[in-house]
């Protein structure tokens, strides 16, 4: 059941979420199984952003029914540290490499676009656009205006495939899953986490995080997920790479289904970091 | 902070296996189960854990992710664990008996070291924390090492657990059992007699962190087994991470659970260890 996602040849349809598998800590953990085993047909990386990122204070998680809210706060080493340190480790892998990546305006998406130009390891680059924009408190991705003027600054700065990774913080998803389709996109990924909030049970009112809000994932958010992919399908012709609380094949199936030509695995991997192979094993 | 040389990898995976023994010792439940599969672990290390069957729609339709929990012991092809029911996730994991299926990965994280040549190990631990000192104990004795026990406990209910121990002078909050104050009290004692010794250390975290002040103000070299929540517990969330000295944050899953004292920011607690 092999995919051309974007040019890109995939095994099967079953990639990973960004920021949902680090490919360095499992080798630390599982060794040489990882890469023996490796669940994924692409491997999308981490979010990376121009400078280094320390993430938010702990805690930074809340389980809640089927489901949980974190608050990472987007930890990584910035673009040179993952241009030195981490891409030589991600490039061993066996199968193509998607790098996320996010910046908060249109020189610094311009700037990582730039960076990863030529570096061949990268078969396609992942644009977070879940990142607010400075002047108006809202997420550049929430609008499909905001989103339309960043890719019209950027999409010629590289000529890799580019996934634009929708918010389903916003009003109307296929608008913006449309903004981009016209800006030059190749490719739309969604959903990221849904906003929520963890109330303290020892503190009324007050935020268990320690970022604030924080973002829900998991089975809880499937059937969102799943309207979404529905409505961005009916909106777009670009490949869609659906996710949001996949946890089986059947489940799965339904986004493949509903449109998606590539799905994602993220939190069910935390569960068990071999689940995304078995959900490939039993969709082929 | 992390040596991978003691560390045992897992295999990728969570696998099934069966629980073979259930015990209750006081308040705690311990749980033997078959893993032929698995590496023999070493003291520090966990393992994340979910039942098989019923794992959510316990109190507010959770558990949903697995649970973190240190190896207490383990054979050739077993391992045990110890439970105390303080969430969803525990009050499953203590309902489990002889036949149960339980979803299990690891071993994770990095384990204890080993004391260097001629020092006396310290553990001092508390509550459920006792579960990985029980296995280094049994680590360092095989070794022929000299070890001294140091457990506190809320009451004399909970002390039961010291019996994981043998040997162990025992503290309790309320007096009921042993010294009538902190284990830290205990372990100060200890240390003005050896100040060579070598201190192991898990339990609640205001305690974990009287034993990291401890050690940081004696020079004692203290390695500290952190608890932590986590969703994946290799590495993947970025959730359990702990303030380092340097400013940074660890995750205590892959960089941890054993974390040496000075290498934790003093104000480890204050940045959201504990809320």
């Amino acid at each position: 059941m092999t995919v051309n996602l974007c040019g890109i040849e995939l095994a099967h349809p079953v990639i990973n979420g960004s920021g949902t598998f680090d490919v360095i800590a499992a080798r630390r953990v599982f060794g040489a199984e990882v890469d023996e085993q490796f669940p994924f047909s692409a491997f999308v990386s981490k979010t990376i952003t121009p400078q280094p990122r320390a993430g938010n204070p702990p805690p930074r998680l809340f389980e809640t029914a089927a489901g949980l809210i974190n608050s990472i706060g987007l930890p990584n080493r910035g673009l040179a540290g993952y241009l030195k340190d981490e891409l030589p480790q991600l490039a061993t892998l066996p199968v193509p490499l998607i790098t996320n990546v996010m910046g908060s305006n249109a020189d610094e998406v311009g700037q990582l676009f730039e960076a990863l130009e030529g570096r061949g390891e990268i078969a396609a680059i992942e644009l977070n656009v879940s990142c607010p924009n400075v002047k108006t408190g809202l997420d550049i991705g929430s609008d499909p205006g905001e989103l339309s003027k960043l890719l019209a600054a950027v999409r010629e700065k590289t000529t890799k495939p580019l996934i634009v990774k929708l918010t389903p913080n916003t009003a109307n998803v296929a608008l913006v899953a449309a903004a981009a389709e016209a800006a030059g996109a190749d490719a739309v990924s969604l959903i990221n986490t849904l906003r929520a909030f963890a109330a303290d049970p020892a503190r009324p009112g007050e935020a268990w995080l320690g970022g604030g809000t924080g973002g829900q994932s998991g089975p809880a958010i499937r059937a969102v997920a799943l309207a979404q992919t529905v409505a961005v399908a009916a909106a777009v012709e670009l490949p869609i790479v659906a996710m949001g609380g996949i946890a089986s094949a059947a489940n799965g199936r339904q986004f493949l289904d509903a449109g998606a030509l590539v799905i994602a695995v993220g939190t069910e991997s935390f569960r068990d970091p071999a689940a995304a192979g078995r959900i490939a094993a039993a969709l082929s | 902070m992390s040596s991978d040389d003691h560390r045992v990898q897992a295999p990728f995976g969570a696998r099934e296996v069966t629980v073979a023994t259930a015990e209750q010792i006081g308040p705690y439940r311990v749980f033997g189960c078959s893993d032929e599969l698995g590496p023999r672990p070493t003291a520090g290390q966990f393992y994340m854990l979910a039942s098989s069957e019923r794992w959510g729609a316990g109190s507010d339709e959770r558990p949903y992710l697995p649970r973190a929990i240190s190896v207490l012991a383990a054979g050739d092809a077993d391992l045990s664990f110890m439970i105390e029911a303080v969430g969803p996730g525990t009050e499953r994991l203590e309902q489990l008996v002889e036949g149960d299926g339980l979803r299990l990965l690891g071993p994770l994280g990095n384990g204890f070291s080993a004391p260097a040549d001629g020092a006396r190990a310290i553990l001092c631990g508390g509550g459920i924390g006792i579960a990985p000192l029980a296995m280094m104990q049994q680590q360092l004795l095989s070794a022929g090492r000299e070890v001294t026990a140091l457990l506190g406990f809320r009451d004399g209910a909970h002390a039961v657990g010291a019996r994981l121990i043998a040997g162990a002078q025992v503290a309790t909050d309320d007096g009921s059992v042993g010294h009538q104050g902190l284990v830290t009290e205990l372990l100060l004692a200890e240390l003005d007699r050896d100040s060579n010794a070598v201190i192991y250390s898990c339990g609640p975290p205001q305690m974990l962190d009287a034993v990291r002040a401890i050690g940081v103000a004696r020079g004692a070299a203290t390695q500290l087994a952190l608890e932590a929540p986590m969703a994946c517990g290799f590495g993947a969330c970025y959730g359990c991470v702990v303030k380092a000295a340097d400013g940074s944050y660890r995750r205590s899953c892959v960089d941890g659970p054993v974390i040496s004292a000075d290498e934790l920011a003093p104000d480890w607690l204050e940045v959201g260890g504990v809320k």
